[in-house]
């Protein structure tokens, strides 16, 4: 019974193996018959794209699924799930494993990768046929890359012999519900950004981009930046409730691997509406959507080569990171080449003064990418100051702020003008005439916040009060839109209805950022620590809250044993809530982790953490941290991530494309 | 080998193979809340050394525990700022900063950005530049306010039609 349960299993991941391989050779098909039949006009090869994209996501689906079923039923006799599984691990987390990995998590990607060839084979019955051909040659192009990569340095099929009795365990920190999803919203993200990638080297092969084309790239890039929004602020939440200090953001090379293609991706959202809706910038939106796809790959090959640990660990095992480095410079060296042959020969027919909506959206594209390439900076010149034996330098927080910052203040400024000023040419004077009731709201909330925390740091000021000029401003530019309080009520409420959502979109996208940013200003500005040993009864204020200590109890958890601590909080005498953080010390891999307690407000979060016994009279360790408006942060990301798909649903983008582009938009739509 | 592929491999993740809590303790704090707060600020600066991007006071390694020691030290004894990191520095030297020093190695860094924006500057202003100048040519073809000159030469050119007209209508 056993031999057999073992022979169906073998059975299962030989077959996913199988299908992981099919899958490659598939997509080289993908490649070839598209690509030469769009060269050569011949329909029926063109036409194959389709049902391979199809085919492609399938047998990656089956392949995945079978890894899938390895992890559930334990099968420790797969390297991968002996390196990182173990009998013990609760069912959700033995799935969650499946991507907690390198191998797994590679398969992952190009799961997704293959998905959006797929989704764009089902949704591009009305792209123009070469154009949809080679779009799909090229996703696959980028596919096989990461096939030969998985199948030769990273196979998740691999058997160990003789099979283990159990596994190594998970890291306990990973055995997380927030870490568990952050990996996929991340490659959704990552991923997402391919297809931006294809239809521009598609556009670079037919040599020419119209309205039709800046329609299709708008919405996938929408979509891979509300999953890449998502996927860091999903990491930077974990990052705050599982590290036990409260904090959110650590200018960590991983982070700044995710959060480079999120800056190139912003700029290229902003400048494929110019495409779209004033034929111009087109040659520029092409480098964006290059070079965007480009750092997703150079956040995978930073993420995934080990050469953040050191460049010597790189250069001592180099499988892995020397592969995925050679796909960078071919996909992004070759890219290039082809823009810089063919990119000087795409023609932009519209015409703008700087003072316009055009100049408003360079704007944000010369901040969006000067931050970019500024944080790409700070990344790699450790590793290239050492390869070149410039001596070893950190490059940490301090000078990710220094820099980033600046850039990030004359932005927001500008953010709230540039959607007043109209397309073409506009009047600065006039738009900024509108803004007088933000600029007066901006100074008041400046000299309050001054007034209430003047010892708090200036920056934290600063940004609370660009967060009130940047909110407001949107809300009058909504209210002047709608025409509230010049014409009658129900004809506004009726221009409100009628506002088209990619209006919405960027209302709402903004107003997130203002949100976020408020939260930043608070949680990085106004953060209150208590650090202290504290026995049963004694008690601690922070931030006008009063946390008494009511003692600790140790205990059992599935896979773990804890201590957990319980804090009465009162305010004013009046009582609050009770926080019970935990200590978890997982047997498996003997590591602790802290199961933070956090009571989230409007105003703040409450956030406690137990640490070690001190002494024999029931005394811990304990921290104590008020993040004021921390929340606001998350929110604001959830807004943003929110207001992309409210864009997505934009009538333009679901009627679907004209082949060819008609008369000039309605009035509406050109105010969008 | 696992251990360390795991690691590598283990994730996007983010700071985690010590990334468990209890950085500070508090029998290392000084009773001096001003002269903590100094230490806190200083610590913030210092690179853990052996832990993957983390500042010694995030960190629970034994290491960052003796440096966060050893900058209270510093400046119980009365040292400046300045002085506790020009004593860690020449004991660990510069990749203890997380903040990089200014000097010629390190130019390219500190000035990168200013110069991408400076070339952003130019190449926005050339756009401008070129589209305004477009736009210009544009709207010259349509109807436009015309110069005293021009309406002189339009006016002269209508009387010459008029007169052709004339003379071909009486044709």
């Amino acid at each position: 019974m056993i031999a057999e349960l073992g022979i169906a299993e073998l059975g299962i991941a030989e077959l996913g193996h199988f299908a992981l391989i099919l899958a490659m050779f598939v997509a080289a098909a993908q490649v070839i018959l598209p690509l030469v039949g769009a060269a050569r006009n011949y329909e029926p090869w063109m036409a194959f794209g389709r049902p391979a994209a199809v085919a492609q996501f399938l047998l990656l689906a089956f392949a995945f699924g079978s890894l899938t079923y390895s992890f559930v039923v334990s099968d420790f006799s797969l390297a991968v799930v002996y390196q990182n599984s173990h009998t013990d691990k609760p069912l959700l987390y033995k799935i969650t494993g499946v991507w907690a990995n390198h191998e797994g998590s590679m398969l992952l990607w190009i799961l997704i990768l293959s998905m959006f060839g797929a989704a764009v084979a089902f949704f591009g019955a009305n792209l123009p046929p070469t154009l949809r051909a080679r779009v799909l040659g090229i996703q696959s192009l980028i596919a096989i890359g990461f096939y030969l990569f998985i199948i030769f340095t990273s196979n998740p099929f691999d058997r160990i012999v003789p099979p283990p009795a159990n596994g190594a365990g998970m890291n306990p920190l990973l055995q997380d519900m927030g870490l568990a999803l952050h990996p996929p919203m991340l490659y959704l993200g990552y991923v997402g950004f391919s297809i931006a990638f294809s239809f521009a080297i598609a556009a670079l092969l037919e040599g020419r981009v119209d309205a039709a084309w800046g329609r299709w790239v708008r919405p996938w890039t929408l979509a891979a930046w509300a999953f890449l929004t998502g996927g860091i602020a999903l990491g930077s939440w974990w990052a705050y409730y599982e590290l036990g200090w409260g904090g959110w953001w650590f200018w960590d090379p991983v982070e700044n691997a995710s959060f480079m293609p999120w800056l190139a991706g912003t700029a290229l959202l902003h400048s494929a509406t110019m495409v779209e809706k004033r034929d111009t910038m087109k040659g520029w939106t092409i480098f964006l959507a290059i070079v965007t796809f480009s750092l997703s790959l150079l956040g995978t090959f930073l993420v995934r080569s080990g050469v953040l640990t050191s460049v010597h660990a790189f250069a001592t095992d180099p499988a892995r990171g020397v592969f995925i480095l050679i796909l960078l410079i071919v996909v992004t060296g070759g890219s290039l080449v082809l823009f810089a042959m063919r990119g000087p020969a795409m023609r932009n027919t519209g015409v703008f003064q700087p003072v316009s909506r055009e100049g408003a959206l360079l704007v944000n594209n010369l901040i969006m990418t000067t931050a970019a390439a500024a944080v790409l900076l700070g990344t790699l010149y450790p590793l290239f100051l050492d390869a070149l034996d410039g001596g070893k330098v950190s490059v940490g927080p301090p000078y990710f702020n220094t820099v980033f910052i600046p850039l990030m203040l004359p932005m927001i400024a500008a953010m709230a003008v540039g959607p007043m000023l109209g397309w073409k040419r506009a009047d600065l004077g006039a738009a900024m005439k509108r803004l007088w009731l933000a600029f007066i709201l901006t100074i008041v909330t400046a000299i309050a916040v001054w007034a209430v925390a003047s010892d708090g740091p200036v920056l934290a000021m600063v940004g609370m009060a660009m967060a009130v000029w940047l909110g407001v401003s949107i809300l009058v530019e909504l209210t002047e839109r709608i025409r509230l309080f010049r014409e009658p009520f129900a004809s506004s409420l009726n221009r409100l209805v009628r506002t088209p959502r990619a209006s919405w979109g960027m209302t709402l996208g903004h107003l997130g950022l203002a949100i976020a940013v408020a939260g930043m200003a608070g949680a990085g500005g106004w953060k209150q620590e208590a650090i202290q040993t504290m026995a049963p009864g004694d008690s601690v204020e922070v931030g006008g809250y009063t946390f008494t200590f009511e003692g600790a109890t140790e205990g059992r958890g599935p896979n773990y044993y804890l201590t957990q601590g319980a804090f009465a909080v009162t305010r004013e005498g009046e009582p609050v809530v009770t926080l019970y953080p935990e200590n978890r010390r997982y047997p498996v891999r003997s590591m602790p982790t802290t199961e933070a307690a956090i009571h989230t407000m409007f105003t703040g979060d409450l956030y406690a953490v137990i640490g070690d016994p001190e002494g024999t009279d029931g005394a811990y360790v304990t921290r104590i941290y008020w993040n004021p408006l921390v929340v606001w942060m998350w929110a604001g990301s959830v807004i943003m991530a929110a207001a992309a798909g409210v864009s997505l649903s934009d009538r333009r983008f679901r009627v679907g494309v004209p082949r060819r582009r008609k008369a000039p938009a309605p009035a509406a739509a050109v105010k969008a | 080998m696992i251990a360390r592929r795991f690691l590598i491999g283990a994730m996007l993740a983010w700071t985690f193979a010590t990334a468990t809590a209890f950085a500070v303790e508090p029998d290392e704090m000084l009773d001096d809340p001003v002269l903590e707060e100094r230490a806190r600020e200083i610590s913030a600066g210092l690179r853990c050394l052996v832990c993957q991007n983390q500042s010694i006071d995030d960190s629970n390694a034994q290491l960052a525990k003796d440096l966060r020691v050893l900058v209270r030290e510093r400046l119980v004894e009365g040292d400046s700022d300045e002085q506790v990191l020009d004593y860690v520095v020449s004991r660990y030297g510069d990749f203890v900063l997380l903040k990089p020093p200014m000097k010629p190695s390190t130019y390219l860094l500190w000035f990168g950005p200013i110069l991408i924006v400076a070339l952003g500057i130019l190449a926005l202003i050339a756009i401008f530049r070129q589209r305004g100048a477009a736009m210009i040519a544009v709207e010259s073809l349509a109807p436009a306010a015309l110069s005293d000159d021009e309406k002189n030469r339009l006016a002269a050119l209508l009387d010459e039609t008029d007169t052709i007209d004339k003379t071909g209508g009486s044709a």
